[in-house]
């Protein structure tokens, strides 16, 4: 293997690691954005997650005049401190603070972007995402669609912080991206890393549909590596192949990868070579990197925090068996949260640990 | 009615004995548990009404309520003071929400109904909870997320209820709350019993649609509704202007009528709650806006003094502190001594401790509770622990 877990996640080694370069989808947007080889040597600052989301935040106001970021406290830098400074340098007018009121925050957001401007709403927590679900749903994603073309708001992008946290009890901890998955005429994309984070979301903001975008919170502050400075971009819709291996495909995204990667070095040590891809846009989805990965190993395990049953691994499951059923040496594993309410006292018992995920590398390579 | 019953606990009448003897001795002419001679008190300020006719501002009163407001309250507040520190030490996790500055809320309130009323409320639960008659030890439990917790160590700090007692709980997504406590009133309204409900929301709540989707169900349905806005002046770190065109929450029911209360005077928000009681059964819902203040950040995660300065904190200490103003109204009717007040806040300190201590003795839910309550009976799911041969829950 030639780049470590810190390359690819940055997670928890900041002080272990003393020079870390970025994933390489990054370092080679920037080595496109920058003309120069596909080697990039420059320094670039070491950043977390939250502060990655933060710049991407202020290149995306600065270089877009017709650009807003709005939210609960977003202009007094938000509950996790990710929009600190933006109302500073760019003006209550275009940064504020909205009243407690999620439905209309999404809403609202819903009719500045069909005005032609970009709209970033922020979500506090994903758990508090469900008030405005109806709004997300019904008027957001159906808006191009039932106007003939005519009216859309694809400049809306709406963050949410998601994901476990270690202790964070019934609603500070959900992760619902699957409720999203289902509806046609929206984007999902969820980053594993700093670079990740700020590439993506640039897309997000510019891309011409609407997106909900969900932020790892888990590694707001504890994933840190080096984050190109200058604007670029990362392609939506374009699952990448993260760590290469010959015996069994796994598939996850966001805070969850990087429990995977985990698994993938204990099963290294146990002789299996585990290949994993992280999806980062979850819909519309990279169905050929997958199924290209699967068709190599004839082995599938996906991983999620949302409860199993309905959560968007069934939905990749059943794209893979489809296309590769005759290739599949085994059952597609799905290693997950369990079908209960995300529990106060007995998270490590909820959450698709490494250990879980470990136990069913084997079952599934020995199978 | 809850505050008496918390005052004479056994606890409490240990506590007395003293104070009795103390009596006999130098001639003093009462027994501070007992005397339930009618004292009448003015409230601190006057009530604001909107399209109703607001209640008089003199309070009927006696010695005994007054003094049991003085140690409910203080038990509450030492309780919250106590949960701060045991958050620190960790051995509260999740999100903890303190209520201590807005006892007056939860004590005002339940002088005036019974427990066939019914409270539901958002996060900030605990003293609502001790206020409808639970045991510090089911407080300190749930907080720990022990069995021994009123919601069995399974709901933490947000999620504490009480069935027997008609507290409908703690709920975590603000706003969620109001309409299901109109429906408590429709279903009350259908029981004929007299009995009213109170849905409490703050003012950061008070900018939800739900809110007036409820408020309208309730005045279609003349709904035995009580909308209390604890109005704490902040959600999270935004003061109420920054949220609302108009702050002036008793206000925002439109055609619902509202009265504004000093939310720091236990005495006021009793005489509000009473009046809004006898409304609410004959002419449907009514708001109340409680003006409030909370001491301690929003959550634990809140150090409380970015968005507000220290010295608007330690005014309202000063000014308005909801105990304070007890114990001067005790002390100036001299219904009590200030030792007797000082060996009643010694009392809860212990009572709070003794609690804690006791907490810590029960255990943490069993692993198949992970399981339990998802729906009636279990499913058939299986799970594994952290470490895969450790735990296995396999349920029917
Ligand atoms: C739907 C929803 N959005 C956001 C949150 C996060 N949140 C929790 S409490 C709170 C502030 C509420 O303020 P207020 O209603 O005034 O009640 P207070 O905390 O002052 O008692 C916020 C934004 C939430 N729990 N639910
Ligand atoms: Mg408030």
């Amino acid at each position: 293997m030639a780049t470590s877990a810190a390359q690819r996640f940055g997670r928890r080694l900041a002080s272990s690691v003393p020079r870390r370069r970025f994933s390489s989808s990054a370092a080679a947007a920037a080595a496109a954005a920058t003309g120069g080889s596909a080697v990039q040597r420059t320094q670039n600052p070491s950043l977390n997650l939250c502060s990655a989301i933060n710049q991407a935040l202020h290149i995306a106001l600065d270089t877009d005049p017709r650009s807003y970021v709005f939210g609960e406290d977003v202009s007094f830098g938000g509950v996790f401190r990710c929009t600190v400074g933006l109302a500073d340098r760019f003006g209550k007018g275009r940064v504020f603070n909205t009243p407690l009121c999620e439905q209309g925050i999404v809403g609202f957001g819903i009719g500045l972007a069909a005005m032609g401007n970009r709209a970033v709403a922020e979500i506090q927590f994903a758990d508090y995402i469900f008030p405005a679900f109806d709004q997300i749903v019904n008027e957001a994603a159906k808006f191009r669609y039932r106007s003939g073309n005519q009216f859309n708001c694809g400049g809306l992008t709406i963050r949410a912080p998601y994901g476990a946290v270690g202790h964070g009890g019934h609603y500070h901890s959900q992760s619902p991206e699957a409720f999203f998955c289902h509806v046609p005429g929206i984007k999902v994309v969820i980053p594993r890393s700093p670079s990740q984070a700020k590439g993506l979301l640039l897309s997000c903001i510019r891309d011409p549909n609407p997106i909900v975008f969900f932020e790892p919170k888990w590694l707001y502050r504890l994933a840190v590596e080096e984050v190109p400075e200058h604007d670029y971009t990362l392609p939506l819709s374009e699952a990448e192949v993260i760590r290469e291996g010959t015996d069994i495909t796994m598939v996850g995204w966001g805070a969850q990868l990087s429990v995977m990667e985990e698994a993938c070095l204990d099963a290294e040590n146990d002789g299996i070579s585990c290949e994993l891809i992280d999806l980062k846009t979850l819909l519309p989805w990279d169905k050929e990197t997958v199924e290209a990965s699967v068709r190599k190993t004839g082995r599938l395990l996906i991983s999620h925090e949302a409860p199993v049953t309905g959560g968007f691994g069934a939905e990749i499951s059943a794209s893979i068996v489809e296309r590769c059923f005759l290739r599949l040496q085994a059952p597609v594993a799905r290693i997950c949260g369990l079908d209960t309410p995300f529990p106060l006292v007995f998270e490590p018992f909820y959450l698709p640990t490494k250990n879980k995920i470990l136990d069913a590398i084997k079952s599934t390579v020995n199978y | 009615m809850a505050l008496s019953r918390a005052a004479s606990s056994p606890s409490r009448a240990a506590l007395l004995k003293p104070l009795a003897a103390a009596i006999s001795s130098s001639l003093f002419r009462r027994s501070i548990s007992t005397d339930t001679t009618p004292i009448t008190v003015e409230t601190s300020v006057p009530f604001t009404a909107h399209r109703c006719e607001a209640p008089s501002r003199t309070v009927e009163t006696t010695a005994e309520e007054l003094v049991g407001f003085f140690r409910t309250m203080a038990l509450m507040r030492r309780a919250e003071i106590a949960a701060d520190s045991l958050y620190k030490a960790k051995l509260i996790r999740g999100f903890c929400h303190l209520y201590d500055g807005q006892e007056a809320v939860a004590i005002g309130m339940e002088a005036a109904i019974t427990k066939k009323d019914c409270i539901i409320t958002a996060y900030r639960d605990h003293c609502i909870y001790l206020g409808r008659g639970g045991t510090l030890l089911d407080v300190f439990a749930e907080l720990m997320g022990r069995q021994a917790g009123c919601s069995k160590g399974k709901g933490g700090s947000m999620h504490f209820y009480k069935k027997d007692a008609g507290f409908y709980g703690g709920h975590g997504i603000v706003g969620a709350q109001i309409p299901l406590g109109i429906g408590l009133a429709f279903a009350q309204k259908y029981k004929k019993d007299e009995s009213v409900s109170f849905a409490l929301y703050g003012d950061g709540a008070a900018n939800q649609g739900q809110l007036f989707e409820a408020l309208n169900m309730a005045a279609l349905w003349d709904l035995p509704a009580i909308l209390v806005c604890e109005n704490n002046h902040y959600g999270m770190g935004t003061a109420e202007w920054r949220a609302a065109k108009s702050p002036a929450y008793y206000k925002r029911g439109d055609y619902v009528p509202g009265l504004k209360v000093d939310g720091m005077d236990a005495l006021a928000v009793k005489q509000a709650c009473k009046f809004a009681k006898e409304h609410a059964l004959k002419n449907g819902p009514i708001i109340l806006e409680m003006d409030t203040y909370r001491y301690h950040g929003h959550s634990m995660s809140d150090p409380g003094s970015t968005y507000r300065t220290r010295d608007e904190i330690s005014g309202v200490r000063q000014e308005r502190d909801p105990i304070e103003r007890i114990r001067k109204l005790v002390l100036s009717l001299d219904l009590a001594t200030e030792k007797e007040l000082k060996d009643i806040e010694k009392e809860v300190r212990k009572e709070v401790d003794d609690a804690i201590a006791q907490a810590k003795e029960s255990p943490m839910p069993d692993p198949s509770e992970l399981f339990t309550n998802v729906y009636v009976k279990g499913y058939g799911v299986e799970s594994f622990g952290a470490d895969r041969k450790e735990v296995r829950a396999v349920l029917p």
